[in-house]
């Protein structure tokens, strides 16, 4: 079979678009496949942040914030991209003792960040409640449109773009739903949630969400406003969870999220679990009640069981290369995903340490390395 | 809070909702009449400072919100579904949930607006745009206007404007003379449209004739028209002009309700494919108010389960289903209608998208996340339609909240999960 390219994308979201274009600037033909599905990147909030949970999650969103950073400058304004910083709040002691930590781990790694005490954030952000405890500004943290950055993206010399559906992967061989085998050099799994479909192995779990979005309301809020209980109830949940995530989009309207749910590949709003969500927002800032919601919509994270991407070789499949399970954090470690895994193909040293993002930690050690 | 009870909940107080609450009311059944605007009647019988209601729809009117069994909820939106026979609805004061057993919507259409350049220049409406503003007051004495498009709606427009002191110096029907002749040629058949539209032709109407663009630069000052093939100019305040009605099939849609030719689909009872849910009027297929008027009426005594009275009004409605025929084949749109629009000429007003930004994509859902269509506060409202004109897309079930609502009302769903 001839190849078609030196390497084929399956997924054109923001993280197949993102390994698409630093292939293709590696001067690379790439073909990237899409099933037109909309997964997570058409559905997510775009909120670009630095997370701490455990270290390779420091690592791999710092360094992918300063790609962003790098990048942004030459993205168009259609991809709204702002550095509005994100605000952590904090309702009490406890959670204040967590921003502190989290300020002390971050300052360590020359992360830009400052606590702001419970006066000073209703300076800042005067439509919270007043009461609360106090936060943790992240100040470089951002927002972008993903969906149209994904295709800024995608418009690189060097990459050929097709809707198709693949039905089956051998290494570096791909069928097409019309029977068609494809094959390149190597092929890169990008498409989040339905990776399983194609590769039933792989750990990842659908964790549906919710998001709102309202009316333009400009000026009523500057920072991306996450509660720091987000750390403790909705990322270790689980159940059903819900946390106040608030986000300012650069049109003077207001993401509000955020939810989780296990167990459902159901893409219906479900009335009881935006309203649980929305009632949470309404907690930090109670004047949301008055404003208009005029869509809802869901989306599915692909959660891996340690919250890390798998990103490198397939260890059990010679030429099909993973870059999945990004779950919440697709968009934000998009360019971190795409160094990792060029560096790995090309045998380079990645720019960071590529090992806590291996997916043989899952799928074993390669039979054939 | 536990939500509001009644027997039968009807969506819309036009001429199909309210004939569906007077012949559901004949029993002893509890009706709630929900509907978005303040005063009852619909866009047709749309009441205000200016208008005129006939007799039959005041008649109608007070006969309905005059009765024991009857509450009549203005000014009410529906936002959500909350649960089992349950809907989640918000007006000016707040949002509750009302449990009903029969549902009958009677939701209605909306005017089909294609963009074209200049469309969205102040002093263009649509064609019954146009006549509900002059109902709630707008001035237009002595004013110069033309209305555009195609249908009788054109007319009636034309009529409203004329009786406020307007100067109508053109009607472009886009159909051709022939289908509209033989249109009017069918009419003796139904006597009372006859009075109601085509009495009204007259000699600034023209046939084969569709707006080519507005012209102006901060406001309208001229039409440009394509005039049965030659191209002419025409000064003017104010342009009106609507495509014909598309029906409002979305809160069908949303609960479930299957679709035929982008209208409710429903059988001889005026029941949808979803049991107990009922559609009646324009929502279930264009075809004028006395349709509509019957139509409510077989639907409500079939909700009350007195089929024998529903099942006498059935030749009625055969009869205007055959001038819904006829009026649905004089008025096809022409082709040449798809190609108004240039490449940035605006297609979503609320996202400022233009054409040029949609034509390249393959479906609905791909050109609005490209492009925002669609995403602004109408929700695809306007653009949606044309849209699907324009490009054959279907749109999606609507999801809630199906009208911009409260946060606070949203937040009424809580309780449902059990």
């Amino acid at each position: 079979m001839k190849p078609c390219a030196d390497v084929i994308v399956i997924g054109a979201g923001i993280i197949g678009a993102a390994c698409a274009q630093a292939l293709a600037a590696r001067g690379l033909r790439v073909l990237v496949l899409d099933a037109g599905l909309h997964g997570a990147t058409a559905a997510g909030m775009g909120h670009l942040l630095v997370l701490d949970d455990n270290p390779a999650e420091l690592a791999l969103s710092k360094h992918s914030l300063q790609r962003w950073r790098e990048i942004a400058p030459a993205l168009p304004d259609s991809c709204a991209y702002r550095s509005n910083g994100t605000l952590w709040l904090a309702a009490n002691a406890e959670e204040m003792a967590v921003a502190e930590h989290k300020y002390q781990v971050l300052r360590a790694q020359g992360v830009a960040c400052e606590l702001v005490g419970g006066p000073a954030l209703r300076q800042r952000e005067p439509a919270l409640r007043e009461g609360l405890e106090g936060g943790l500004l992240i100040n470089q943290d951002g927002i972008l449109y993903a969906p149209a950055t994904a295709r800024w993206m995608l418009q690189a010399n060097g990459i050929e773009q097709r809707q198709a559906r693949v039905s089956a992967i051998e290494g570096n061989q791909v069928r097409l739903d019309d029977g068609q085998w494809l094959s390149a050099e190597a092929v890169v799994l990008a498409n989040g949630i339905q990776a399983t479909d194609l590769c039933p192995e792989l750990p990842i779990e659908p964790k549906k969400g919710h998001l709102l979005i309202t009316d333009r309301y400009p000026g009523s809020v500057t920072h991306t406003l996450v509660e720091l209980g987000y750390v403790t109830s909705a990322h270790n949940a689980s159940g059903p969870s819900t946390a106040c995530n608030i986000q300012p989009r650069p049109t003077g309207q207001l993401f509000i999220g955020a939810s989780r749910q296990f167990g459902t590949t159901d893409p219906a709003v479900e009335g009881w679990m935006l309203a649980r969500m929305l009632k949470r927002a309404t907690e930090y800032m109670p004047g949301l009640a008055q404003l208009n919601g005029i869509r809802a919509w869901t989306g599915f994270r692909a959660a891996s069981p340690d919250g890390l991407p798998l990103v490198g070789r397939h260890p059990r499949q010679d030429g099909l290369w993973l870059a999945v399970g990004h779950e919440g954090l697709g968009v934000t470690t998009a360019p971190a995903t795409a160094d990792l895994l060029v560096a790995q193909l090309f045998g380079e040293t990645p720019p960071l340490a590529a090992e806590p993002y291996l997916p043989e930690r899952f799928l074993g050690v390669a039979a054939c390395a | 809070m536990s939500p509001e009870q009644t027997d039968v909940l009807i969506i819309g107080a036009g001429p199909a909702g309210l004939a569906a609450a007077l012949a559901a009311a004949s029993s002893t059944a509890r009706i709630v009449l929900l509907d978005d605007n303040p005063l009852a009647g619909g866009q047709i019988w749309r009441d205000g400072p200016q208008a005129e209601l006939p007799e039959q729809a005041r008649s109608l009117r007070e006969r309905v919100l005059g009765h024991p069994n009857v509450r009549h909820c203005p000014g009410t939106r529906v936002i959500a579904s909350a649960g089992p026979n349950t809907l989640l609805v918000e007006d000016a004061e707040r949002g509750w949930q009302i449990r009903y057993d029969k549902l009958i919507l009677c939701t209605g259409a909306r005017e089909l607006l294609l963009p074209f350049p200049g469309w969205t220049l102040p002093g263009v409406t649509g064609a019954g745009g146009l006549q509900a503003l002059i109902k709630a007051g707008l001035p237009v004495r002595d004013q110069a206007l033309v209305i555009a498009g195609s249908g009788p709606l054109l007319l009636a427009s034309a009529a409203t404007a004329r009786h406020n002191g307007a100067r109508i110096v053109r009607i472009a029907e886009q159909a051709a003379r022939g289908a509209v002749a033989g249109f009017a040629a069918q009419l003796p058949r139904w006597p009372h449209k006859l009075l109601q539209s085509f009495s009204l032709f007259d000699r600034q109407y023209r046939t084969g004739t569709h707006v080519l663009a507005a012209l102006g630069s901060d406001r309208l000052e001229g039409v440009r028209l394509s005039q049965q093939g030659n191209i002419v100019e025409v000064a003017c305040d104010r342009l009106a002009c609507g495509f014909g009605l598309i029906p409002n099939s979305q809160l069908g849609q949303a609960l479930g309700c299957a679709l035929e030719q982008q209208a409710l689909a429903v059988d001889g009872w005026q029941a949808t494919s979803v049991a107990g849910v009922y559609a009646a009027g324009e929502c279930s297929g264009f075809g004028g108010s006395e349709l509509a008027l019957v139509e409510g009426a077989i639907a409500g005594h079939a909700a009350v389960g007195e089929h024998p009275a529903a099942q006498a009004l059935w030749t009625r409605r055969a009869r205007w289903q055959g001038f819904a025929r006829a009026l649905n084949r004089a008025f096809a749109l022409n082709p040449a209608l798809k190609a108004l629009a240039t490449a940035d000429t605006l297609v979503c007003r609320c996202e400022d998208v233009a054409y040029a930004e949609l034509s390249g994509h393959v479906g609905w859902r791909e050109a609005k996340l490209a492009s925002r269509c669609g995403m602004g506060a109408c929700q695809g409202r306007v653009c949606g339609a044309a849209v699907q004109h324009l490009f054959g897309w279907q749109p999606s079930a609507p999801r809630p909240p199906f009208s911009p609502a409260r946060i606070e009302t949203l937040l009424c769903l809580e309780d449902i999960s059990s």
